[in-house]
């Protein structure tokens, strides 16, 4: 595995990456499909055939038809265009839980790893404990308290994840702190804060960056269970798991009211998984086989 | 070894003190008022008052915080604040719905997870690992509700072979066990596929070290290798996010068990949260941790079998 070459290296770092990235094909699908989801649910005014909204009793449950190429709902809606609308709540749920999340939880593990002592000790323990958990029970419990909504969603969704990031952070921080440059650095006395920011930081981004792509594919799987229970963003606005919910008492005579939403997002987990297994294999040069 | 598992047994208490507490202050410290929940909006002033005295809700909260616990630890869970029965009684008809479900789903898990990811890893890059590793992935994308319905729409209504909805007669072992195959192997199929990646990458990791070409060099067959060498020392990463995973499982247990309308704790959680019953969401919260307590205690109790070097300390 170690093939040492000789030659001078004439490409830059950030060139190596992308070519990197290029050659995975599972990487370059993952990252397509992330487009396209992303691109779908911005134009989802332009793109949606009807008013998900807009309701008719006449066409209650109307199978698919040519234009309603995914059939029509409980209220006679059309499930396309919902299903595209749909896909704006979850995907910035996922996206911007996982910021939240990231950024708590790298400022956590950035925290405890560099000043260690007693600071370490608490952040850890908490960071220990709620890991100890299942993060979708933790979620339900928050949400149950709070109450439905967008916003809260995204709070409890990146609360359950920060302590994901402040572990691998803390023991990322650990290692690079030890090394010689940023000794060097304090040496000439540089402040913690200059350190942490631009010593520490830059090296542990692409680990991070892995984490947040897989993670939002978890995060946007857990968006959709909570909807899914009726905990999501509150009806009548679409959400892929409150569409399915929706959907099982059909079963039976409907099935499409539950295979379309699911299929979504289905889609866009995998997109996210793919990405993130595409960029781990790029950023973090150890898991290189 | 009987240090071992008296260390861990001591080290799984901080644990579940620490879930509970943390669950008793989501439910005390943020905003709404489990009186006045209880009560509904139309409840007079004096009324949720009253009630707030009578449930021990205008203490201070240190108090409230020891007579939790100190009801917990001698098992009393306390009584629903919307229908008054004692909580407990509602969870020992529950249990053990989940409890078959849950373990029979990490059954599953485990035993078709580890051999495809070592069968997977040892045909490497052919045809057999291709067919894995995109199976494996789409069960890693697939939410578990979203597998039950499939299943539902397969199984149950396709083809008519199993029954789709409820828990089955308790006292009918056939009609028990074919209400449980379905939501069972939901959730198993969604850990096969992590299991199985993980137990894939662990094997790989094994192949490349000089003692399993050793093995191979002087001539054993390639099953003895496979499983007295290369397995033997795989098997401790993969029994220990084995047990992370049974873990996560039990999370989605409470989508599953309400796709297939079981009897069962999440589907009794989701009463509770829809009815805002806070006493009874706690309670439940403290048996899903005391669970999640039993499976990690179970995976350390393996991970020292698999490991000597855990036995002989």
């Amino acid at each position: 595995m170690s093939q040492t070459t000789f030659a001078p290296r004439l490409t830059s770092q950030r060139q190596r990456v992308w070519r990197t990235f290029l050659r995975n094909r599972a990487a370059i699908i993952g990252l397509g499909l992330t487009i396209l989801v992303m691109g779908v649910a911005i134009a989802a005014p332009l793109l949606a055939p009807h008013d998900p909204l807009e309701q008719s009793a006449r066409y209650r449950l109307a199978p698919p038809s040519e234009t309603y190429p995914l059939g029509r709902d409980t209220f006679g809606r059309d499930v396309l265009s919902r299903v595209i609308y749909a896909g704006r709540v979850s995907l910035v749920v996922g996206v911007a839980s996982i910021l939240l999340g990231c950024t708590l939880g790298t400022l956590m593990g950035l925290i405890a790893g560099y000043a260690g002592g007693r600071v370490e000790n608490v952040i850890m323990r908490l960071v220990d404990v709620l890991m100890a958990f299942p993060s979708l029970l933790l979620g339900l419990t928050v949400l149950a308290v709070l109450g439905p909504g967008l916003e809260k969603m995204i709070l409890a969704i990146g609360i359950m994840f920060s302590p994901g990031f402040a572990r691998v952070v803390h023991g990322s921080t650990l290692s690079v702190k030890a090394q010689e440059f940023v000794e060097a650095a304090r040496c000439v006395g540089a402040r913690q804060a200059r350190i942490l920011r631009l010593h520490i930081l830059p090296n542990i981004l692409g680990e991070i960056v892995v984490l947040a792509s897989l993670w939002t594919a978890s995060a946007i799987r857990v968006e959709a269970s909570l909807s899914f229970i009726g905990l999501g963003v509150a009806p009548p606005t679409p959400t892929w798991g409150n569409m399915i919910r929706d959907g099982t008492p059909h079963l039976m005579n409907a099935p499409w009211l539950s295979v379309f939403p699911g299929l979504a997002i289905l889609i866009t987990v995998l997109a996210f998984n793919l990405l993130g297994d595409g960029l781990r294999d790029v950023l973090d040069p150890r898991l290189q086989e | 070894m009987l240090r071992y598992i008296a260390q861990r047994l001591l080290m799984a208490i901080p644990v579940f003190v620490g879930v509970v507490t943390i669950v008793f202050l989501v439910v005390r410290v943020l905003p709404g008022d489990p009186a006045q929940a209880a009560l509904g909006d139309y409840a007079s002033k004096e009324a949720v008052e009253a009630l707030r005295e009578k449930m021990g809700l205008n203490d201070p909260l240190p108090v409230q915080y020891v007579r939790f616990l100190t009801d917990l630890l001698r098992g009393d869970l306390g009584k629903s604040m919307i229908t008054a029965s004692p909580i407990s009684d509602q969870i020992a008809h529950n249990l053990p719905y989940t409890l078959e479900l849950t373990f029979t789903a990490i059954l599953i898990g485990s035993a078709l997870g580890i051999p495809i990811g070592v069968y997977t890893a040892t045909h490497r890059n052919r045809l057999p690992d291709y067919i894995g590793r995109v199976i494996s992935l789409a069960g890693l994308s697939v939410p578990a509700f979203y597998l039950g319905i499939l299943l539902i729409l397969l199984f149950a209504i396709e083809l008519r072979w199993l029954p789709a909805i409820g828990g089955g007669d308790r006292n009918n072992w056939q009609d028990n066990l074919s209400h449980l195959i379905l939501p069972a192997l939901t959730l198993g199929l969604v850990m096969t596929a992590s299991v199985a990646r993980l137990a894939r990458s662990a094997m790989l990791n094994v192949l490349s070290q000089d003692y399993v070409r050793t093995a191979r060099a002087k001539g054993l067959q390639e099953r003895i290798v496979l499983v007295r060498h290369a397995l033997r020392s795989a098997l401790i990463p993969i029994v220990s996010l084995t047990g992370v995973w049974a873990v996560s499982l039990i999370g989605d247990s409470v989508t599953t068990e309400i796709v297939f309308s079981r009897p069962g704790l999440g589907k009794m959680m989701v009463g509770a949260m829809l009815q805002r019953d806070y006493t009874a969401l706690q309670s439940i919260m403290a048996v899903y941790t005391g669970f999640v307590v039993i499976i990690n205690l179970i995976t350390d109790l393996i991970y020292g079998l698999v490991d000597p070097r855990i036995r002989s300390k």
